[in-house]
């Protein structure tokens, strides 16, 4: 099925600009789909010939081609090395993204979650044959209500937003029990977009809170929508402008006074791990990432995990399972029958095990003295970066930040470059961009996260290269040149626009035929 | 603490360029009345690697590990080989550590791996197009049933009572808190074919979507087709669940039953046990239901010098854009578990997979065939794949903490997961179980019987 010369000639409408036949550029090869190689009868494993016992399939065989291709694995290995090799990552260099926090993933989280004894155990074995999986999920749950000071913790969330809506579900089960009904839930403009998605999931109206000057939550306007029919706020603190809420033991009071919830969004937990307990402030239910405050890596988009540490008042609404630690050991409550009061089953299984293991060494190689550590210096690197580019770029708020530093686009302002062309110029310097046009509340915002695990000198260098380029782009009559941008990548700049018009969500070999004959 | 790189001198010089004296004042927006003065109590200091490993190597010693015994757990996770490339891949770092491409131009590895992964599940599974993956099964099933509501304008899942117990619990949840209505049809572990009339009977004008699994919890396969057929006469979506995706290498795919959706769990191919997680999500639908598809989806485009190029697209469905409107609430997918899927299948192709399949039925069929030779042992399930149901004389709870005690995990007595069948266990066989192990649970059976 395969034809090189097929593949190949997608490429062929570029030819006359491209410097080579083949496309590739030196140690940049073009790489066809992996439906575009292969030979029929080839694979890349061994398996043993099937025993003739016959079928109990009820005459439900499968009939015909699934139209898979046939690779060895060498052929295997090299497609996705080479497709590896067209991505940018945290092992290779610094990855400034505001709010999505990379930082360094140390290869012991990776050795240990491999560990037989966490990685090849089964959910559903009996409980008795379990006991140290069930002992690390129980330390990492120690570790979780201590850090934050809060009493419960639910585990299965699958991610943040999966962590948003077990928190919000957790609140609307609390409504419930009380015999209320309640409708809106209040979110601040510049939430993540995940907060007002959730809610609205979770049947309520969202009613947005505007920011104040200050990129907080205006607190006048948070007290006129106030009422018997809010369920709950959900506030991001650190806030999305990089800002702790300084208000914030005032708004949980206020949420109270009416007998509301305050939920907060933990993805910025990492700005303050060890240095403030989310229980001080006020706060009921707030998801961690644990991809983001405890170095789980990213994976190019996941697996995540959100635990969601709950309040007094919502821990008995925690859903299943959860481990029990008794006298014989530990055990699992699974069954909803057990579980009086919590609001039911998230996810099929206890949670995203392989990632606890990776958070729970990380909290462990840190220490409660190494996490308080953490986010000082993480704290320290990005007023370090706030500071040395407030003259070549435009910082969108006074004051200190937290870990992420938010700039506005003012800098960029008549040079007919726009926060998406400096971005992409970046790309060319050997950087990944910094979080782009968000929060919507600061008008083509850049939002810069260097972390706790870049040295100083890493980012030296990055200041250089960003005031380099603020100082080109004020030069003006550069725009043409950052339009251009980015040169030097395994692609120039894409067409999301005709990818969303026609979209093309998979390979059909008639269509590739065609285009190869267009 | 090896991880920070920031020495004294360092922080000192930094604070000077920010013109601040302490690390305190740059925390000085938080009320005083919340700063913790020290390291938080309760917990220990940081360790050097070797004490790391050494901590939880000894915690990891105290389960017992399901390659060092006879194995036949399953129930929505099973024990497959998977190959050693596949773990190394996705190792490499510009896989491991990168994020969600965002920025495609240096993220077309990912993205291209995605369009493949997108590409296999919709061939494995018979539809037109799939997202770029979802958390697990589960959660996936859960998304297909509110989609349906949204498709449909209704607000009535009907559950077949042979789903997967806790993919039920997660649709149930849902509803309970998200304003619709689940009904369950019967649970019949012997044949799940009345079950199919069953449900049948319960669509009316008000069913947003029926949701049926293949093969079903007790491992019996079904022919939907009339199923798919009753539903589209009522204007109501066929959901279908694939717990085994493997299965999908021997038995008809349930876009050729005239499935809606298909949910899957994906963990069978190339993702390990890992106590239940991560997992991957598999979620492919028809090509008119595109718009309404939760989840990332990467497509194909050209870039500014016409070469052929991904990003990802159709976003406007997403939280990111709609925000209280999105599809759903989801801004991550399981991209490395999809990628180990990905590998495992390349690996496989259309022959490795087939007989993966294959394999998987015979020692199935094999085991089956054993057992029913035991006495206080019958076999329930007529048709399956690579899992089936027993009859025990005794409750399976006790036999099968009985036989773990001689180091043999026996499969899964349903009362764990649903109360009231005690007798009954569920037993899985794939390709990693040896005659020997099949002779063990065997005898190990006909001795706690006895």
């Amino acid at each position: 099925m395969s034809d090189w010369s097929k593949a190949l000639s997608s490429f062929e409408g570029a030819a006359e600009n491209m410097p080579t036949m083949t496309g590739n550029l030196g140690l940049q090869l073009e790489e066809p789909l992996i439906f575009e190689q292969g030979e029929d009868g080839r694979t890349g494993v061994d398996l043993p010939p099937v025993p003739k016992v016959g079928s109990k399939l009820g005459g439900l065989a499968r009939k015909g081609k699934i139209g898979l291709p046939g690779l060895s694995e060498p052929q295997v290995v090299r497609h996705y090395t080479r497709l590896s090799q067209k991505n940018y990552a945290i092992d290779a260099g610094l990855y400034p993204l505001g709010s999505c926090t990379m930082k360094h993933n140390p290869r012991l989280n990776e050795k240990m979650a491999r560990l037989a004894g966490f990685s090849d155990v089964h959910p559903l074995q009996p409980v008795s044959t379990v006991q140290g999986a069930l002992e690390l999920i129980d330390t990492l749950a120690h570790w979780l209500k201590t850090l934050t000071g809060m009493p419960a913790v639910a585990m299965s969330p699958a991610a943040g937003a999966h962590g948003e809506l077990c928190g919000m579900m957790a609140i609307r089960a609390a409504i419930e029990a009380k015999g209320e009904r309640r409708t809106r839930v209040l979110v601040p403009e510049s939430a993540h977009g995940t907060n007002p998605a959730t809610a609205a999931a979770c049947g309520y109206t969202v009613d947005p809170i505007p920011a104040n000057e200050r990129g907080r939550v205006d607190i006048e306007a948070f007290r006129a929508k106030l009422g018997p029919d809010v369920a709950a706020v959900m506030i991001t603190n650190p806030n999305t402008c990089g800002l702790f809420e300084s208000e914030i033991i005032e708004i949980a009071e206020l949420i109270h006074s009416v007998g509301g919830y305050f939920y907060c969004d933990g993805a910025n937990f990492n700005a303050i791990v060890g240095r403030v307990r989310p229980g001080d402030l006020g706060v009921d239910a707030m998801h961690i990432n644990l991809h983001k405050t405890f170095s789980t890596p990213h994976g190019g988009g996941g697996p995540g995990a959100g635990p969601v540490v709950l309040s007094e008042a919502l821990a008995k609404f925690v859903p299943v399972p959860y481990v029990v630690h008794g006298k014989d050991g530990y055990s699992v409550v699974e069954s909803e029958g057990a579980a009086e009061d919590g609001f039911g089953r998230l996810k099929a299984f206890h949670g995203q095990m392989g990632m606890f293991v990776r958070a729970l060494t990380y909290m462990m190689s840190h220490g409660a003295d190494g996490l308080r550590q953490v986010a000082s210096d993480a704290v320290l690197n990005a007023n370090y970066i706030l500071a040395c580019l407030k003259d070549e770029m435009s910082p969108a708020f006074d004051g200190p930040c937290m870990h992420e530093a938010l700039f506005d686009d003012d800098f960029l302002k008549g040079t007919g470059v726009t926060t998406l062309d400096f971005a992409k110029a970046m790309i060319d310097e050997g950087y990944h961009p910094m979080t782009m046009y968000f929060p919507l509340v600061v008008h083509g915002a850049l939002l810069i996260e260097p972390t706790e695990t870049e040295s100083k000198e890493a980012i030296d260098q990055f200041i250089a290269v960003l005031a380099g380029l603020a100082k080109k782009a004020k030069q003006g009559d550069q725009a043409d040149w950052f339009k251009a941008a980015p040169r030097f990548t395994p692609r120039r700049r894409l067409d999301e626009t005709a990818a969303a018009r026609k979209p093309m969500l998979r390979w059909k070999p008639e269509e590739q035929s065609k285009d190869a004959a267009d | 603490m090896r991880y920070l790189p920031l020495t004294e001198a360092d922080r000192r010089a930094m604070l000077a360029a920010i013109g601040v004296p302490s690390v305190d004042s740059l925390f000085r927006d938080v009320p005083e009345s919340a700063w913790l003065k020290k390291p938080i109590d309760g917990l220990p200091d940081h360790m050097g690697e070797l004490e790391v490993d050494r901590a939880l190597s000894a915690m990891a010693a105290k389960s017992m590990t399901a390659g060092s015994v006879p194995f036949f757990v399953g129930g929505g996770a099973y024990k497959h080989h998977v190959p050693s490339s596949v773990d190394h891949l996705i190792q490499r770092g510009e896989f491991m550590t990168s994020y969600t491409p965002y920025q495609p131009e240096i993220t077309q590895g990912t993205l291209q791996y995605l369009f493949e992964f997108q590409t296999q599940v919709a061939l494995i599974t018979g539809m037109d197009v799939a997202n770029a993956s979802m958390y697990d099964g589960s959660t996936a099933a859960a998304e297909a049933v509110v989609m349906a509501n949204r498709v449909t304008r209704r607000n009535k899942a009907v559950l077949s009572g042979n789903l997967h117990p806790m993919y039920r619990a997660v649709i149930e949840t849902h509803a309970k808190l998200l304003d619709f209505e689940a009904v369950t049809g019967r649970i019949e572990p012997k044949g799940a074919s009345g079950g199919a009339d069953d449900l049948i009977g319960k669509i009316d004008e008000t069913t947003s979507c029926v949701v049926v699994q293949n093969p079903d919890f007790f491992g019996n396969l079904t022919d939907f087709t009339k199923l798919a057929e009753a539903c589209q006469a009522k204007g109501a979506l066929l959901i279908v669940a694939v717990t085994e995706i493997v299965s999908l290498g021997a038995v008809k795919s349930p876009g050729e039953m005239g499935a809606d959706i298909v949910v899957a769990e994906g963990q069978s191919i190339g993702n390990a046990l890992n106590f239940g997680g991560p997992y991957v999500g598999l979620f492919a639908t028809k090509e008119k239901y595109v718009r309404q598809m939760p989840g990332r989806l990467a497509g194909q485009t050209v870039d500014a010098a016409g070469r052929r190029g991904w990003v990802l697209t159709l976003s406007t469905r997403e939280q990111h854009i709609r925000r209280e409107k999105a599809t759903s609430n989801i801004c991550t997918n399981s991209g490395l578990c999809a990628l180990a899927f990905t590998i495992h299948m390349s690996l496989l192709g259309e022959d490795g997979f087939t007989r993966l399949a294959e394999l998987n039925h015979a020692a199935a069929v094999t085991l089956a065939g054993k057992l029913a030779g035991v006495k206080g042992v019958e076999v329930l399930t007529d048709s399956f794949f690579n899992e089936f149901t027993v009859r025990l004389s005794k409750p399976a709870a006790e036999v099968v903490e009985a036989l773990a005690a001689k180091n043999i995990l026996a499969g899964i007595p349903v009362s764990r997961l649903i109360p009231g069948h005690d007798d009954l266990l569920v037993i899985a066989v794939t390709e990693v179980n040896t005659q020997a192990d099949m002779d063990a649970l065997a005898k190990g059976l006909s001795e706690v019987l006895s």
